[in-house]
């Protein structure tokens, strides 16, 4: 029930905050925040009262009721879909992702002038439901649907409340989800079909498909069909090219979201579905894969190095570290599905705060150039610090998360494929000279004398803090998150060495 | 013969309402009284549906069954009738001139359709369709008197008399090989022994008949009349032109190609692959350029026919063929719905701002902000369209796939996958316009006045009640599943 409330409270918050315009202009917001913190504070409640042990639980493949928590209701039983709910360490980790990022979101936005404030709240909130249902749905007909139900408030943040261009980015970014996502459905279907005609029953549910047997030939093409669906959401290259697009364009609340917890969504399905439903295809396939994530780690980079807007910049580089989660989901080892998690989450943080700074940019100085900038530092000292800061944590600076996750993906690859695992290490030089030239273009150099424009304010702070501090104690001790995520990765090892002899690289 | 007119009960309602109404317009001519006839005259034929229900299957003299997939489509035809007359009442009361025969050509044409979807014989199916075609010409034609509703008319008299000359030409050839006119007939004909020079004739009309029905379809390349009649008619006729019509033949298609088995015929099957990835593409592509709304939806429709004809290519290599019935009833009711859905919507915002209808993409710019609730009705219709879940218009690509891929149909999947691709595009433009801000000094939505926006609580109950079964069919569908699984044909 209570994953089912998680969703439910983020779906009716969305219409009362909708609702609530009626009160006056600032209540939507109020209300969203509210929505948000009382979702989160509910988790958190039922988390402090397990005992810690269960937290290290290896939850079984086979057997839900092994996992955190679990929800099923029979839904369609025509073809066997049930309403199917499960959180285990990994999924707990990004729900709880969503729902800190979900907040900062909706703080982000909060001194933007933009119109309709009830139904961009209702909006945001809808896409958390979504996405939290992504990362919940144990029911393969269930993760579909949130998966492209996600989309269309996300779609109408962009097109409504987007920049010049939303209606080329918001169009993109929606035909090329819903194409690859047709795929996958595909490749869903045919995998229950397989299922079907193997036992005779019609079952959608992730722990029976687990099982199907599955000739290699199809194995191979039902694997590209959840991969490609997978990848053009992470992005992965070649399918990156809706992202500088639909990032640059959105709204500030919209890129935070697209890149703090949409992104991860793809990255979650790799390791969730592609590599367990499919191992000996996947293992086939991973040179590949890993290729594609060192052209995204080297391409992404020297593309947002070439940026003069600075969300385009911020929007490369995301193309760029997630290449790492793409590298250490194939390399598929202990350390580094490790790091490859760890990413997800640091990279949440600190793309969310990047896209943070370049909407206040851009509010305060009404463009995104930044030829036109330069000199920041001496108007706005506050901001300045806190980029300088989230710009080190991108290029890697140890002691911050993003170091931890791209430092445990090279060390996992490195035992999978050495060369490869230098060629990846190219993106941390590659990421240093992007972020400082960001630095340096925008807010070093000769101020402009005439230029007023007011520093971040303390609702902004206390929203940089929050993400300061996550990444790092992330960066100093992530014993926490590893040991939350470890249970479930041994589970998926299991799980994969039990279907093929063959796989795994440890 | 009692229980054969229990059997008809519904058409036989019908009958008897239009005869009235033909009456009353003669004696004394009065617009409500002619509407609340022909609203009572489809609710008395869908209560008729009950009795019949208790005595099916009954076989009703050579031509006509009345069994539960014939109920089922009847149920259809006059739902889509009866949310037909009751927009027509807002839409004509804006408009000049005589309506009331409107309601007496609703009731024939859907008499009509209620025939061809009984029809187990060749007389009676042309019998329903020429009485479903002729109400409709006078229907595109019927409340205005401008020329593009004329022009829509003639062609489509002409190019349909035309189709349906092929039809009966195709029908004929086959009737002289094989001496006989029933669907089961036909099929058991079929399977005898049939000499060299005669197979050319068979070939002949059926090649005949296929591109009659393709016509009537709309199947590519038998489309081209399809954009201009939908965008002359008026809008309620154009809904009406979309579900009823269009639903009846293709219901009737498919009882003539099981019943006859038609299915185990490599080269139909061939060529009916190839008009089918022929109208999800072409479909697709042609709606990306137009600007009317209306010729958008026209294309969409030949490229939702087109992914309903996979059901019937799938038939034959089903292990279990009744979930390609199952497949194409879901799917065409759900196209149904939510084609009357998104025609109830274009006509509540015609017939509440002006005279001609509002078509062109540019009329509903804004409408997000002026008329949220229409807006994002229309929205839930569109994203139906495009088959995004929670909506009806999923389950039934939901079913489509199931079927395409137990076939293992993979070309026919991979065109259903571009084109629905494609189709995002177009029916987003839809959506996008109405997100925009309004603009400076057009005549569009944006500049009606909200308050001026009277939404009378019939078309309010009307469109709510259709999202309402979009929704609900589109997040709980099981029970119509359990239904429709239970249709045999």
């Amino acid at each position: 029930m209570l994953l089912l409330n998680l969703i439910l409270i983020l779906l009716v918050g969305g219409a009362i905050a909708w609702w609530s315009e009626r009160l006056g202009t600032h209540w939507p917001r109020l209300v969203a925040v509210f929505v948000v913190l009382v979702d989160l504070l509910y988790l958190l409640n039922y988390l402090a009262g397990i005992p810690i042990e269960q937290l290290s639980v290896v939850p079984a493949a086979s057997d839900p009721s092994s996992w955190l928590l679990a929800y099923q209701l029979d839904w369609i039983p025509r073809f066997g879909i049930s309403f199917h709910l499960a959180m285990d360490g990994l999924s707990l980790v990004l729900v709880l992702l969503t729902l800190v990022l979900g907040v900062i979101s909706i703080i982000s936005s909060w001194n933007e002038k933009n119109d309709r404030q009830g139904f961009f709240q209702a909006n945001i909130l809808w896409t958390l439901a979504g996405v939290i249902g992504v990362f919940l749905a144990m029911d393969l007909f269930l993760f579909f649907l949130f998966w492209e139900v996600m989309l269309v408030p996300m779609y109408l943040l962009i097109a409504i409340w987007g920049h010049e261009g939303k209606a080329y980015a918001s169009m993109k970014f929606f035909i090329f989800t819903q194409f690859s996502g047709l795929l996958m459905l595909l490749a869903i279907l045919a995998l229950a079909i397989l299922h079907h005609s193997a036992t005779g029953v019609y079952s959608f549910s992730y722990f029976d498909l687990l099982s199907t047997p599955v000739e290699n030939g199809m194995a191979h093409w039902l694997m590209l069909g959840f991969f490609i669906a997978f990848v053009v959401k992470l992005p992965g290259f070649p399918f990156h090219t809706w992202l500088p697009d639909a990032h640059t364009q959105a709204p500030t609340a919209g890129s935070v979201i697209l890149a703090g917890i949409l992104l991860k969504t793809g990255a979650y399905g790799l390791i969730r579905f592609t590599v367990p439903l499919f191992p000996e295809a996947a293992l086939d396939f991973a040179p590949i894969a890993m290729f594609l994530g060192i052209a995204g780690v080297i391409y992404g980079a020297v593309l947002a190095f070439s940026q003069t807007d600075f969300k385009r910049l911020v929007a490369y580089s995301s193309v760029s570290h997630m290449g790492f989660v793409l590298l250490g989901v194939f390399a598929w080892n202990s350390l580094a599905l490790q790091g490859a998690v760890m990413q997800m989450v640091a990279h949440g943080f600190s793309t969310a705060a990047l896209f943070m700074i370049a909407g206040a940019l851009q509010q305060r100085l009404h463009t995104r150039d930044m030829r036109e900038m330069g000199g920041l530092w001496h108007h706005m000292p506050r901001m300045g610090a806190v980029a300088l800061f989230f710009a080190l944590a991108s290029l890697g600076m140890p002691g911050v998360g993003n170091f931890v996750a791209e430092f445990l993906v090279l060390l996992g690859l490195f035992a999978v494929n050495p060369w490869m695992t230098a060629a990846a290490a190219l993106g941390l030089i590659t990421a240093a000279v992007y972020s400082l030239i960001m630095m340096q273009r925008a807010f070093y150099g000769k101020p402009k004398a005439d230029l007023v424009v007011a520093d971040f304010g303390w609702l902004e702070m206390n929203a940089m803090a929050i993400m300061i501090i996550a990444l790092i104690w992330l960066g100093l001790y992530p014993q926490p998150v590893l040991d939350m995520v470890q249970p479930v990765l041994d589970s998926l090892f299991s799980v994969v060495s039990s279907n093929s002899i063959t796989v795994g690289a440890q | 013969m009692e229980t054969g007119i229990q059997a008809l009960l519904a058409p036989l309602v019908v009958s008897i309402v239009a005869l009235i109404l033909m009456m009353q317009i003669a004696f004394k001519r009065h617009a409500i009284v002619s509407w609340l006839l022909g609203c009572t005259g489809f609710i008395l034929a869908i209560l008729a549906l009950k009795p019949m229900a208790d005595i099916v299957p009954k076989m009703v003299t050579p031509l006509l069954l009345s069994d539960q997939y014939s109920l089922f489509f009847s149920a259809l035809i006059l739902f889509s009738g009866l949310i037909t007359t009751l927009l027509a009442k807002d839409y004509l009361q804006n408009r000049r001139g005589e309506n009331e025969e409107f309601y007496l050509l609703l009731l024939l044409s859907s008499l009509g359709a209620m025939i061809l979807v009984s029809a187990t014989h060749v007389a009676s199916f042309l019998l329903g369709m020429e009485l479903l075609g002729v109400a409709l010409y006078a229907l595109i034609a019927y409340p205005e008197r401008g020329q593009l509703p004329l022009e829509a008319a003639i062609k489509y008299l002409i190019l349909s008399g035309a189709a349906s000359a092929i039809l009966l030409f195709g029908f004929a050839l086959i009737y002289a090989v094989l001496g006989t006119l029933s669907f089961v007939g036909i099929g058991q004909a079929l399977t005898q022994p049939i000499l060299e020079d005669q197979q050319l004739l068979i070939l002949l009309g059926t090649a005949m008949v296929f591109t009659g029905i393709g016509f009537k379809l709309s199947l590519v390349p038998f489309h081209m009349w399809t954009p201009d009649v939908y965008q002359g008619a008026p809008v309620p006729v154009t809904g009406f032109l979309a579900t009823v019509s269009k639903g009846a033949i293709f219901a009737a298609l498919l009882r003539l190609f099981i019943d006859a088995e038609l299915y185990q015929y490599q080269g139909l099957m061939l060529s009916l692959s190839v008009l089918a990835i022929a109208s999800m593409l072409a479909g697709n592509l042609l709606a990306l350029k137009q600007d009317n709304l209306k010729r958008i939806l026209a294309y969409s429709s030949i490229a939702h026919i087109g992914y309903l004809f996979i059901t019937l290519i799938v038939y034959g290599v089903l292990q279990q063929p009744g979930l390609a019935v199952e497949a194409a009833t879901f799917y065409l009711s759900a196209y149904i719905i939510t084609s009357l859905a998104a025609f109830s919507l274009l006509s509540i915002i015609s017939s509440n701002i002006s005279e001609t209808d509002l078509d062109d993409i540019s009329h509903i710019q804004g409408l997000f902000w002026r008329q949220p609730m229409l807006a994002l009705m229309l929205t839930i219709a569109l994203l139906s369209l495009a088959g995004i879940p929670l909506t009806v218009g999923f389950i039934g690509k939901f079913y489509i796939f199931t079927a395409g891929i137990e076939g293992s149909l993979w070309v026919l999947l991979a065109a259903l996958i571009i084109g629905s691709g494609i189709s995002i595009y177009y029916y987003l433009r839809i959506v996008f316009q109405m997100t925009m801000k309004e603009p400076a000094g057009g005549s569009g939505a944006a500049n009606m006045d909200p308050n001026s926006v009277r939404l009378s609580v019939l078309s309010k109950f009307v469109v709510w009640l259709l999202i309402f079964m979009m929704l609900y069919l589109g997040v709980l569908p099981q029970t119509l599943m359990e239904y429709l699984g239970g249709l045999s044909l």
